[in-house]
């Protein structure tokens, strides 16, 4: 058997075969660690290679090593963590609500975190700012079981969730728009925020990013052939002995904290969670225990270069990973709109 | 009788599909469900295979309550194959039938050689193992068709259901599937029950067939029992000529128009008319 690369193009019927898929793996993995290296060298300040590693090794003076391991450092940890992150989650809710245009956006995930994050800042502004990834966290949550709640009707069907999560959506949008209107004097920080950026992260964030991530992602991936079957309806689900219902609050569970912490430390970076899974799905098939780690992959790449190319193109002006997102991101999605229409 | 239903009432919501119909699936035999539109033969299947909790009477197989077995459990021994299904993306059909392997496998593990021989054997019996690397969501209704009874098969169970199985088939795929059950019945004495709309497909295949109309059991028995002109005509409005099919034996069903067929004029143009070209 000869390995077959698998073709880009929508009409290749032929999967990938686990050679290939092995080699897609690692070559996301070599390419992460080369993102991964360049973007360390990529600050509002000049910042060789050399001096990176010399800051890594702790051979560098105060101010670089500074420099390198409370800005650099943290800032492409996150990008990882938030990355995978959203890729992931994005895997999990295309499979539960069985459409390959969803993503945790669906259930209202990223406005509702988005609403509460506003809310700490606007009206409460005297909360430390370690508390706002708690407060998007919690909304983003928040809005999902609200969402669930609506939608249940002695069970839930996934166009059912996605019709309501639509209208959450909105609902949370439109108390956005009022909090800004609201507090016009306050919202520079607010709106950077709303457009998905990593500038200024530190440990902190870090510390409260990771390990949602770290647990979840495992979750996702021990999840993965219960997924699978899901995937199939839920009465051949039932069928092959899943208790639909349960898998599926269990799997949206998952992908709401993950996707509510990256939010939460990152806030709204577009299309990452619709796009990543897409993407890894052309490469290594739909099979969830493997498509998953290859979503989170690929979330990660897009993020970390968003956020790289964001400092990279012209500093030391910032401009936030979110908007670069969208600006990929958009145009991809009408590719898939439109080869979905077909 | 390892399934049965008791005096199950089915409804959807507030819409009642059955008040109190009662059916036992004969052992090792293939039955076919047969109604009208709308009488309720693919719910009282969908409540034989737990897929509808019925709002009155139980269902039982092997002798308890569906309703209080662990859905895993009823996996491994009935295998439905429900009317609709959601074709996944980008998996392949070998794949897909792995997930028929799903009730015996746990969490984490790798399978077993039993799995594998079972997903082979399924592959091999639908005559789908030339199609193992292509992804499902790329193949004709057919091959599709036949991929999902590789998946119900590779469960593994002595109870398949099937809920028009048929559906999407042309003449020829329906009689290979239908032959490959009749074989799974023979060979392995695999129950099965399935709702077919074809009257001369149950005739040929049917050890015993159940014909419900609005939601009650109106006659049962073998093909040559049930397919009678009178039951054609109580409760399908059917005018139908009962042959007798020469090869087998099995009765024929033969509908006949309404009308009669109107006597044919020769074609003549009729002046001033646009002629077509």
């Amino acid at each position: 058997m000869t390995a077959l690369a698998p073709s880009p193009s929508p009409a290749s019927a032929v999967a990938p075969r686990r050679t290939a898929r092995g080699r897609w793996y690692l070559a996301a993995a070599g390419l992460a660690v080369v993102v991964t290296a360049y973007s360390l060298t990529v600050s509002s300040v000049p910042l060789p290679f050399g001096d990176v590693l010399d800051a890594l090794t702790g051979r560098a003076d105060d101010a670089l090593s500074r420099l390198v391991w409370d800005y650099q450092i943290p800032r492409i940890i996150l990008c990882w963590a938030v990355g995978a992150g959203l890729g992931a989650s994005g895997a999990v809710m295309q499979s539960v609500i069985r459409n390959p245009l969803a993503s945790p956006d669906v259930l209202g995930v990223t406005r509702g975190a988005g609403v509460t994050a506003l809310f700490v800042v606007l009206i409460l502004p005297a909360t430390p700012l370690s508390l706002l990834p708690v407060a998007a966290l919690a909304g983003g949550v928040a809005v999902t079981v609200v969402v669930y709640a609506l939608a249940y009707r002695g069970g839930t069907t996934p166009i059912r969730l996605a019709l309501v999560g639509v209208a959450a959506s909105a609902c949370c949008e439109a108390m956005i728009r009022f909090l800004l209107m609201r507090y016009p004097q306050d919202v520079n920080g607010s709106l950077i925020w709303l457009a998905g950026s990593f500038f200024g992260r530190t440990w902190q964030t870090v510390a409260i990013t990771v390990p949602w991530v770290v647990v979840c992602l495992p979750v996702v991936v021990l999840l993965g052939r219960r997924l699978d079957v899901m995937g199939l309806g839920d009465p051949m689900a039932v069928g092959l002995g899943e208790r639909a219902e349960g898998t599926r609050r269990l799997a949206i569970g998952v992908a709401v904290v993950l996707a509510s912490g990256a939010v939460a430390a990152a806030g709204t970076l577009s299309f990452v969670s619709l796009i990543a899974p897409h993407i890894a799905r052309r490469l290594v098939g739909g099979r969830m225990a493997t498509l998953t780690p290859m979503a989170a992959a690929v979330g990660v790449l897009l993020t970390l270069g968003a956020d790289t190319l964001g400092r990279g193109i012209s500093p030391p002006l910032e401009i936030p990973a979110g908007l670069i997102t969208a600006v990929i991101g958009a145009p991809y999605f009408l590719y898939l709109l439109m080869r979905t229409g077909r | 009788m390892r399934l049965s239903a008791e005096g199950v009432e089915l409804r959807y919501d507030r819409k009642v599909v059955a008040r109190n119909l009662s059916l036992e699936i004969p052992d090792n035999q293939v039955s076919v469900l047969i109604g009208p539109n709308g009488s309720g033969k693919s719910t009282a299947l969908k409540s034989l295979a737990r897929l509808l909790r019925p709002a009155g009477g139980r269902v039982l197989l092997d002798g308890a309550s569906i309703q209080s077995l662990p859905t895993k459990e009823i996996a491994r021994r009935l295998a439905i194959l429900p009317q609709v299904l959601t074709t996944p993306e980008a998996i392949t059909v070998e794949d897909l039938v792995w997930f028929g392997r799903h009730p015996h496998r746990r969490t984490v593990g790798a399978p077993s050689p039993q799995d594998r021989e079972m997903v082979e054997w399924a592959l091999r019996s639908t005559d789908t193992a030339a199609l193992r690397d292509q992804y499902v969501d790329q193949l004709s209704g057919g091959q599709r068709q036949r991929v999902w009874i590789a998946v119900c098969l590779a469960q593994q169970t002595d109870l398949l259901l099937l809920d028009e199985p048929t559906t999407f088939l042309d003449v020829t795929y329906q009689l290979e599937l239908l032959d490959l059950l009749a074989r799974l019945n023979g060979e392995e004495g695999k129950t099965i029950a399935m709702v077919l709309h074809d009257f001369n497909m149950a005739a040929e295949y049917a050890d015993h067939i159940f014909v419900l109309a609005a939601g009650e059991l109106v006659c049962q028995g073998t093909p040559r029992e049930v397919l009678t002109k009178e039951t054609m005509r109580t409760v399908f409005s059917l005018d139908v000529e009962i042959g007798v099919n020469p090869r087998s034996g099995r009765p024929l069903v033969i509908p006949l128009r309404r009308r009669p067929a109107p006597h044919r004029v020769a074609r003549q143009t009729v002046p001033g008319s646009p002629t077509r070209s």
